[in-house]
């Protein structure tokens, strides 16, 4: 019978459709281990449970649980598979990514246990009493600080949010055997998957994201926004206007209402900088905004900032680019 | 049919949102409290099942401080059909968890075909509500939805996922929550806005629902520290001389971040 450390820490894996670990599994782990032991536990289709498990190891998980689901899309049974992980570990904190698929697990699991809830940390503590989430509020405006009442939190991580990492240990895996659970579902009867550039760094975790606005013009002159992303080894976002008018698809909505960003640069194109959008951005470590109006708002919060026509700087900002690689 | 749609106030994204800094709680004074956006595409959605099953019944249900009345107001004079307004001193500061609980105990007053909410609010960002609630009623969750239909007490949706779309399927009771993909609510006629003067808006406490605040086997999530982050300064602008292109790689240059 194994132990678990006293000072474990449950780190719910997701798995993508494909059934390769999520981007999260890295920077999960490497938070947890700062707070404690690391314990991970895995729910996905048989046949990938052992590469899963092994490279949660690799990532920094001192032990692994794992259990077969039938589909790592309905978010009830995974929460079977947290919850009885859970009892078997008694951790003193459960992390979860602040995903779709995630959060509902955190939110399923932390009703069923009467756990408090910390959303969308962007890093974990301890103080004397235990373990505590930051947050990032109204867009980061305010900084807070939450905990529980008691009991083990329940906290999801704004995914690329943790810089840290974990050391690498040795696989010790150990297989649940989950029941089907009597939760109410919905019934999928067909996943299909949006074509994605894997090429390209994927917004959410990007270290760097160039986002293109309406002053863009067209979709065929969006084009310009990828040729700098690529330049850069950067993701594609966009301002709610630009997703509007259709340039790109809503899953490149950098905003109040969208995808939450903090990448070490943030790369603004023809976007004025409403504050729906800033809400979304303003935690980049630098910020560089092109825009032909010199009064707009984003040019208040760049760290660099040009007054100029996108589709005459740009390009040269490219050439610039492959000149100083060439060298 | 009937249909339950969860609104709520939020502060408005569109001016400066502020914490108190003592109590950590929303500065309600500091910016407009305006209906949250998805709130109002959530209503439209169930509008538009009124739009073709004339004997749809549609409860508005809000938690919140006594402006939110002017909202469910709103909501009556769209369509909606009755409100229920959940008011109580003791929710001030309420979490995720006894949010779900009050929410859950006013739905269960009554048996709903369909419990409709919006996917993520402006405010908290959690995204979790939904399924809290399916948990708490025992009822299937369709969370997500880029589009709808009910047919014959069943509810089809496009859910998004990321990098994917599932096209998922489940028979009522459910609840549903939407995306921003679903089109904004449309704007209450004069004969709304009188007809909406007679419909009733029922206030309900935590004695009323029989949920307490701080039961003993429940865990809440308390905030300890809040600290307003100082405002980004803006740093070089230039206006582009033909040279700004070069100054700006030197400048991501000298930064490492070429």
């Amino acid at each position: 019978m194994t132990t678990f450390a006293p000072d474990s820490i449950l780190v719910f894996l997701e798995t993508t459709l494909g059934g390769e670990p999520a981007k999260s599994t890295a920077e999960l782990l490497g938070a947890a281990a700062g707070i404690g032991t690391p314990v991970a536990v895995i729910a996905a289709e048989a046949e990938h449970l052992e590469a899963l498990a092994a490279h949660a190891a690799q990532a920094g998980a001192h032990s692994v649980l794992s259990a077969q689901v039938d589909s790592v899309v309905l978010t009830a049974p995974l929460a079977d598979v947290l919850q009885q992980a859970y009892e078997l570990v008694q951790p003193q904190a459960v992390l979860l990514a602040h995903s779709l698929t995630s959060r509902e697990v955190a939110a399923r699991f932390a009703v069923r246990h009467k756990l408090a809830l910390s959303v969308d940390a962007l890093g974990v503590q301890r103080d004397e009493q235990g373990v505590i989430a930051s947050h990032s509020i109204y867009g980061g405006a305010f900084a807070t600080t939450s905990a529980p009442t008691f009991g083990a939190p329940v906290i999801t991580v704004r995914v690329g949010s943790i810089e840290e990492r974990a050391q690498a240990q040795e696989l010790a895996l150990r297989a649940l055997d989950v029941a089907a659970g009597d939760s109410a579902e919905i019934t999928v009867q067909d996943v299909s998957s949006v074509q994605a550039d894997s090429a390209r760094p994927e917004l959410r975790t990007a270290t760097k994201v160039v986002s293109g606005g309406r002053g863009l013009g067209s979709a065929e002159q969006f084009e310009l926004v990828y040729q700098l992303a690529d330049a850069l080894e950067a993701g594609v976002g966009a301002s709610r206007a630009a997703v509007d008018a259709g340039f790109i698809e809503h899953a490149a909505q950098v905003g109040q209402t969208g995808v939450a960003v903090s990448p070490q640069l943030y790369v603004a194109l023809g976007i004025s900088g409403a504050i729906q959008h800033k809400a979304g951005m303003q935690t980049a470590k630098t910020i560089v905004a092109i825009n032909k109006d010199s009064d707009a708002p984003i040019f208040e919060i760049a760290d660099f900032g040009i007054v100029g026509d996108v589709f005459k700087i740009v390009p040269r900002v490219i050439s610039a680019l492959e000149a100083r690689k060439a060298q | 049919m009937k249909i339950a749609v969860l609104i709520k106030e939020v502060p408005d994204t569109g001016a400066d949102r502020t914490l108190n800094q003592h109590t950590g709680l929303a500065d309600r004074a500091a910016s407009e409290a305006v209906l949250d956006e998805i709130g109002e595409r959530t209503l439209e959605v169930a509008l538009k099942i009124l739009d073709s099953q004339p004997e749809t019944h549609i409860t508005v249900l809000s938690m919140g401080p006594e402006t939110i009345q002017a909202t469910l107001r709103k909501a009556l004079a769209m369509g909606a059909a009755g409100a229920i307004h959940v008011s109580d001193e003791q929710l001030l500061g309420a979490d995720l968890m006894l949010t779900a609980q009050v929410l859950a105990a006013a739905l269960r007053r009554d048996q709903y075909d369909l419990i409709l909410t919006g996917n993520m609010s402006t405010d908290g960002s959690a995204g979790m509500l939904p399924v809290m609630l399916a948990e708490l009623l025992s009822l299937p969750a369709a969370t997500s939805l880029s589009q709808i239909t009910i047919t014959d007490g069943v509810l089809q949706g496009t859910r998004e996922l990321e990098g994917a779309t599932a096209q998922v399927s489940t028979p009522l009771p459910a609840i549903a929550s939407i995306t921003e993909a679903l089109p904004d609510a449309r704007f209450p006629n004069f004969k709304g806005i009188m007809a909406a003067k007679k419909k009733p808006i029922e206030v309900l406490s935590l004695a009323d629902l029989d949920v307490e605040a701080l039961p003993a086997d429940t865990a809440r999530s308390i905030m300890l520290t809040v600290n307003q982050r100082p405002a980004r300064e803006a740093g070089t602008i230039m206006t582009d001389d033909g040279q700004a292109a070069t100054a700006l790689v030197e400048f991501l240059a000298k930064n490492n971040l070429v």
